[in-house]
């Protein structure tokens, strides 16, 4: 199906491209939206995955919540300031980009080698993506860790509030 | 089923403090009343775990499918016996943040509350049969150290200390859960024990799992500090308060080891039995020798030419890293006991340690130099005793505690082929002793300096806890190992 | 059906992840640092879901929705922490919070 290919190619070349621009551009309120955009065309891979739920869920969280608080702190720092921005290509930074183009070319020669996948989706895959099987797994096998991350994310509220408080009494 | 409610105590008991110290924190804001309460609550769980031990089922008594965790979580004995180790680290450092946070900073209850989630993350890791609770739990625990590393919010080194281990600490999640994705795409699944039975059916892709277990083990070493990504812990570990420090390079260090026991056990030493994955194992065997070697070397050698005992400290808590990994690479029945017992005595030697330096800090200055701890003996002999207790153990020396353990790690890595590491691993330790021999030099042949002034009291208890354990299972360590043995079946 | 081979989307999250790797590496903003483990966390998320598309198993799928959790939770933690980093200096670089050094 030529379409399919067409609907992945766009959305990869989006994300890589949005995924540039997000550590490479000097104004973190353009990295801020960059990211937003990126998840947005992750959402989209995601859909062609039949993963409906995550895709909606990308959404909601990471672009909803994650990234306003992101944007937030931008706003609220007042840090769209070009001078103080500008940073320096340094032998660092070379480094810092050969290794990782040698980790992209390990890892895909890694996944490169043949291996056993069926090279179509799993026939399950329409079923298990949806919210009504992911809420029934949730609440069934995967319990326990649903209650510890709820208390991982009182860990989060406390340490958010002791950091950022203004005043101490 | 009733059974699994008293293994599950612990995990309930601590759950539900949490909850309910904050809620009594946010009606009545009295700070005795919480450190109390938290203080009770921790022992009231270190007590429920003896009635869990009760409990234990015999391995492949219980089907996990009837069971309301669903085989999320094991109950071995060795994960209790870990469980108490980070029990009692979380006791220690509440009774002894207190006069603390007072002199340094003001009284937070968030702090007792951060302890006990902390200490929930590490019973969740110490309990964990699947890579989800595994790595939930080390999160729980990361998260409450990013905040507890910051915690003294106008301090600009505490800050620091947070910031380094927050980017630090989040970077090794992403290679962590990238590494797991990896595992579950190479078997279909996330629990150890339908990982072991693929890998005995040998249906698995041996690509996406050796790459898997490669970024999982990278993860894992950026949590306990080993070479060449233990650069953020001197930093975290002296910017951080005190007592937090000796929390994190304690009972974090140990539960991410314990990580790592808990997947060198269930998954790599199944690939030893095999004649078509043996080679693997062997390789996998000699690189993890090789960050052993590594860790306790650079740590050593760096650890020489600090002049600021709680930096120096930090370093050889990454030597001491070394050392634990040891009995990854062992990978045997000795090497796993020798992993638990060390942990206790580490644990021992190195609290106590990081206590005695916070007793005698103030709020201007951290009397953290070695000058400052001159003829220490003059003025404070007891202090000054415990202190070279502590540093000998660390150093190996016997009778006390921390030279079982590296006996019992030298044995486990010799009955694994591993001479070599052993070599390395003696020589590091003769190096170590310079520098922990040095500061009992400072404190017994120098010129008593004015200025310091330990303050004792509550934390003090804890101080003399640490050292008649270290004294006891130093000269009595057959009743621990005993105990490890029958816990590891 | 679907015909976009596992490869295609496996090669694409590597991509991703090494991005997200060489920002961290790169840049002295804590907040773009923070972006990038983002942008690594989601390559993560990418591999997770189309490995349990391929596989169908919905394990995948709930792990992705816990690390939607815990990227949840650090976010909060990390912008307080450069909250309280810019209260004390007025900078979010990180190489300036350089006060620890032997």
């Amino acid at each position: 199906m030529g379409w399919l290919y067409f609907f992945f190619g766009i959305l990869s070349v989006l994300a890589v491209a949005s995924a540039i621009v997000t550590i490479s551009s000097r104004n973190p309120v353009r990295s801020a939206f960059a990211l937003i955009f990126h998840f947005f065309m992750l959402a989209g891979l995601y859909l062609t995955l039949n993963a409906q739920f995550v895709a909606v869920i990308q959404v909601l969280v990471y672009a909803g919540a994650i990234m306003v608080l992101v944007v937030f702190v931008i706003m609220l720092l007042n840090l769209s300031n070009e001078e103080r921005l500008s940073e320096k290509f340094d032998v660092r930074k070379a480094i810092a980009i050969t290794l990782g183009i040698a980790f992209i070319i390990q890892i895909i020669v890694a996944i490169l080698i043949p291996n056993s996948f069926n090279s179509n989706l799993h026939q399950d895959s329409a079923v298990i993506g949806t919210a009504q099987f992911i809420g029934k797994s949730l609440f069934s096998n995967y319990l326990v860790p649903f209650e510890i991350v709820g208390i991982l994310l009182i860990s989060a509220i406390i340490g958010a509030i002791v950091l950022a408080k203004r005043k101490v009494e | 089923m009733i059974e699994e409610f008293y293994l599950l105590l612990p995990h309930i008991l601590l759950s539900i403090s949490i909850i309910l110290w904050l809620v009594v924190d946010g009606l009545w804001k009295n700070k005795t009343l919480n450190f109390w309460g938290t203080f009770v609550s921790l022992v009231l769980t270190f007590f429920s775990i003896f009635i869990s031990l009760n409990y234990i089922p015999v391995s492949g008594q219980m089907e996990f499918t009837h069971l309301a965790t669903k085989g999320m979580l094991s109950f071995d004995g060795i994960s209790y016996y870990f469980d108490l180790i980070f029990i009692s680290s979380g006791i220690f450092t509440i009774i002894t943040s207190r006069n603390y946070q007072r002199e340094k900073y003001t009284e937070l209850n968030e702090l007792y509350s951060l302890i006990l989630i902390a200490v929930f993350g590490m019973l969740i890791i110490s309990h964990s049969t699947n890579f989800l609770t595994l790595f939930l739990g080390i999160e729980t625990m990361s998260l409450s150290f990013y905040v507890l590393a910051g915690f003294f919010r106008k301090s600009f080194q505490s800050v620091e200390a947070g910031i380094k281990y927050f980017l630090l600490g989040a970077f090794a999640t992403g290679f962590l859960v990238y590494g797991i994705a990896f595992i579950y795409g190479a078997t279909k699944s996330l629990n150890f024990s339908d990982i072991t039975v693929l890998i005995q059916k040998a249906e698995f892709n041996i690509v996406y799992l050796s790459l898997g277990l490669a970024l999982v083990f990278v993860g894992l070493s950026f949590k306990v500090a080993a070479f060449p990504f233990h650069q953020w812990a001197p930093d975290v570990y002296t910017g951080a308060p005190t007592t937090i420090s000796a929390f994190m390079s304690t009972a974090g260090k140990a539960s991410a080891i314990f990580a790592m026991f808990l997947i060198a056990k269930n998954v790599l030493f199944q690939f030893s039995l095999f004649d078509s994955t043996k080679e693997f194992y062997k390789d996998t065997q000699l690189i993890l020798a090789l960050i052993s070697a590594a860790t306790m070397l650079v740590g050593n050698f760096i650890a020489l030419v600090q002049r600021n005992v709680k930096r120096m400290l930090a370093y050889s808590s990454v030597a001491h890293a070394g050392y634990l990994l040891m009995g990854i690479v062992a990978n045997n029945i000795d090497g796993w006991n020798a992993i638990a017992f060390y942990s206790l005595a580490y644990f021992l030697m190195q609290f106590g340690a990081f206590i005695i330096l916070s007793l005698s800090e103030t709020k201007d200055n951290d009397f953290n130099a070695i000058e400052d701890f001159y003829g220490l003996s003059k003025k404070h002999p007891f202090l000054a005793g415990a202190m070279s207790v502590f540093m000998l153990s660390l150093a190996g020396i016997p009778p006390f505690a921390g030279f079982f353990g590296k006996y019992l790690l030298f044995v486990s890595t010799i009955k694994s082929g591993f001479l070599w590491l052993t070599i390395i691993a003696v020589i590091s330790s003769i190096i170590s002793m310079y520098y922990y021999i040095g500061l009992i030099l400072a404190m017994y042949f120098k010129e008593f300096k004015e200025g310091i002034k330990p303050r004792f009291g509550l934390p003090f208890v804890a101080v003399v806890v640490c050292l008649v354990l270290t004294l006891a299972f130093g000269i009595f360590p057959q009743y621990v190992i005993d105990f490890t043995i029958f816990l590891l079946g | 059906m679907n015909t976009i081979p596992l490869e295609f989307y496996l090669i694409l999250s590597a991509i991703l992840f090494s991005i997200g790797t060489v920002g961290v590496l790169t840049r002295r903003n804590a907040i773009v640092v923070f972006m990038s483990i983002e942008l690594m966390l989601n390559s993560v998320n990418l591999t997770f879901v189309s490995f349990s598309a391929f596989l169908g198993d919905v394990a995948g799928q709930i792990f992705v929705f816990f690390i939607m959790a815990i990227a949840a939770g650090e976010a909060t933690i990390g912008l307080a922490i450069v909250l309280a980093l810019f209260r004390q200096k007025q900078t979010v670089y990180v190489d300036e919070a350089n006060s620890l050094k032997w």
